[in-house]
């Protein structure tokens, strides 16, 4: 089996956000770039599936659309164990976009099981590994938070409101990974520092495709107001500040 | 000119930052309690941190000097006993066996120190011999085809956890300081008792030792280098060694310094946060030039040993300020953190209790400054 781990290359989960004069973007500026948190997850399950399932699994590929300054997130997850990169050389600009791409780059690779991280940390689409296996015409798991091997079958769990459901996907499919799906990301060993160096990483050309959504406008969240304590006791006081300094009833 | 750090470095130093992460949830209760970071160093050990600068051949990571810096800063910044065990055991035994040792005793001895299987320990300071290393009162009696060892080595980092040492010990005590060898030995060796844990100031979670030799027979073969050798070798390694305590205690005041950032913007006094009042702000910057001066120490030392140039008086430089500084930022930490910065719970007292120890280790700071006039004044 091959497996494919769609890597988004993200600003760290802790940069403090500032914005460009015009609002119109994110000021991306010394801002340290990351592997997706769930994309990082999904591949520390595929690699502990390599290593735990005597020769099911032939190959862990990654895939991210990005520039060149996504290169050592790329190479981190070659790091990490991955075997091989593929990197298509385009600004990610939308899901549709960024989905087209990674579609036209791996549809005659017959890859057996794609992961996509439920969302992405830094824009929260969660819409990009849908489009995918709609794009290569794959059935698709949501919310997967365990996936095995039993043979030549997989199954994935998936959560439900009050439970799990586990199911059994027909290959090749696409699976939409959640927390869960391993206990922690992995931290690169030297070793496997060293040895990126030598592992391939495909650079593709972009094919013609136009981002279908763009950024109009942010706005920071509105800085929170200091908090005035009320005597329990004093009822009065409590709904004379709501109406009159509050102004919510 | 060029302060960029390769693509591969900042990937060493971020796994060296998200491994950090896990010594910090536990590293309150293995001061306070003496408890030595066993599964940490396995962790370290498969990591690749233990044999980092080792050639790969042997099972080493194969990683230069800036790289070992940069993990050593980001481990001492949460934990600088376990930053001293990683420290001793790579630029000691693993860079002295690999230097200096014969084809014969790195085929034996490095894959496991590497691995982490084994960890090593560096023997040369004794109840009378700290700073003058020279005298050596353990004795190594040259038999023919071995030396037998009597006497007592004190301050030994790992010594009860390590099981490969690096000794130091007199052979023809008319010689002085050229009758001296160094030998590796094993510490299953009969005849070698170790002495009680060391209840320390700081780095408590380390294991430090005294430890006994009485009649220990150690093989000719296990001797490094030719015959009174000893004290040469040890310099040599002391002054890279240097560099990685250098990076402990720089890591030890970064430590200090980002906490204590980190408080005074959070902390409320006389209606606002601490850092806006001038007399911590002050601090503050005072803490960010030290470390910066102390960083381009450290980080200049490793560049001139990996580029095969001579790195002692710079290695002296970088350990005597970055050691000085430690206990200079650790002390100003915990003013700034007043009362809280005088409990456990938020970390500065701790590294203020590490900080002194980098000051008399590895060679004190007044020997750091011998060896800086006598360089100067040399030339």
């Amino acid at each position: 089996m091959k497996i494919l781990i769609c890597i988004s290359n993200v600003p760290d989960t802790t940069t403090k956000i500032k914005l460009t004069g015009d609002n119109k973007a994110v000021d991306l500026a010394n801002v340290q770039w990351i592997i997706n948190p769930w994309d990082e997850l999904a591949l520390t399950r595929a690699l502990e599936l390599k290593e735990n399932t005597a020769n099911a699994i032939d190959k862990v590929t990654v895939i991210t659309v990005g520039n060149a300054g996504a290169e050592p997130t790329i190479r981190k997850a070659l790091a990490i164990g991955a075997d091989n990169a593929i990197r298509v050389n385009t600004d990610p600009k939308d899901a549709w976009l960024v989905a087209t791409q990674i579609a036209n780059a791996v549809k005659s690779e017959n890859f057996d099981i794609i992961l996509c991280g439920i969302e992405s940390s830094d824009y929260n689409g969660s819409a990009m590994g849908g489009m995918l296996s709609e794009m290569l015409d794959l059935p698709s798991v949501s919310s997967v938070s365990k996936i095995e091997i039993e043979g030549a079958k997989v199954k994935v769990n998936r959560e439900i409101a009050g439970g799990f459901e586990t199911v059994e996907p027909s290959l090749p499919f696409v699976a939409i990974v959640q927390k869960g799906i391993a206990k922690e990301p992995r931290i690169p060993s030297m070793r496997g520092i060293m040895m990126a160096r030598q592992k391939p990483l495909t650079v593709l050309e972009p094919v013609a495709a136009d981002a279908l959504t763009g950024f109009v406008n942010y706005e920071p969240p509105m800085p929170k107001a200091a908090c005035k304590m009320v005597d329990a006791d004093n009822v009065a006081q409590l709904v004379d500040l709501l109406h009159h300094e509050a102004k919510i009833i | 000119m060029n302060f960029d750090f390769t693509e591969e470095q900042l990937m060493i130093r971020q796994a060296a930052r998200d491994f950090a992460k896990k010594l910090e949830a536990d590293v309150i209760e293995r001061d306070t309690n003496g408890i030595y970071p066993s599964h940490h160093i396995r962790e370290m050990s498969e990591l690749g941190f233990m044999g980092m600068l080792v050639d790969p051949k042997y099972g080493g990571g194969g990683m230069d000097n800036i790289s070992y810096v940069l993990a050593l800063e980001e481990i001492a910044k949460m934990d600088a006993a376990t930053a001293v065990i990683m420290a001793v055991h790579n630029s000691l035994p693993c860079y002295g066996i690999e230097t200096y040792g014969t084809q014969e005793q790195k085929d034996k001895f490095l894959p496991s120190l590497v691995s982490g299987e084994k960890i090593g320990a560096f023997l040369l300071s004794e109840p009378e011999a700290g700073s003058d290393a020279s005298r050596q009162k353990t004795l190594a009696e040259d038999k023919g085809d071995y030396y037998l060892v009597n006497g007592t080595k004190n301050w030994i980092t790992s010594a009860s956890t390590g099981s490969i040492y690096i000794l130091f010990a007199q052979t023809n005590p008319e010689k002085g300081h050229e009758g001296i060898n160094a030998l590796i030995v094993e510490k299953d060796t009969p005849g070698i008792s170790i002495g009680p844990h060391e209840d320390k100031m700081g780095l408590r979670s380390s294991d430090t030792h005294s430890v006994m030799f009485t009649d220990v027979k150690v093989p000719k073969e296990n001797r490094i280098g030719a015959d009174g050798f000893g004290f040469k070798f040890a310099m040599k390694l002391l002054e890279g060694g240097r560099i990685g305590i250098a990076a402990q205690a720089l890591g030890i005041a970064v430590g200090a310094y980002e906490r204590s950032l980190q408080y005074s913007k959070e902390r409320k006094a006389f209606g606002k946060v601490i850092s806006l009042h001038q007399a911590i702000a002050f601090k503050l910057a005072d803490m960010a030039v030290k470390i910066e001066n102390a960083r381009n120490l450290v980080l200049k030392a490793a560049w001139l040993k990996d580029n095969k140039k001579p790195y002692g008086l710079a290695s002296a430089m970088a350990k005597q300020y970055a050691a000085d500084i430690a206990m200079e930022v650790t002390t100003e930490a915990v003013q700034i953190h007043g009362g809280y910065g005088y409990v456990k719970e938020y970390h500065v007292e701790r590294l203020m209790r590490e900080a002194k120890i980098t000051q008399i280790y590895e060679g004190t700071s007044e020997v750091q400054k011998i060896v800086i006039s006598r360089s100067i004044l040399r030339d």
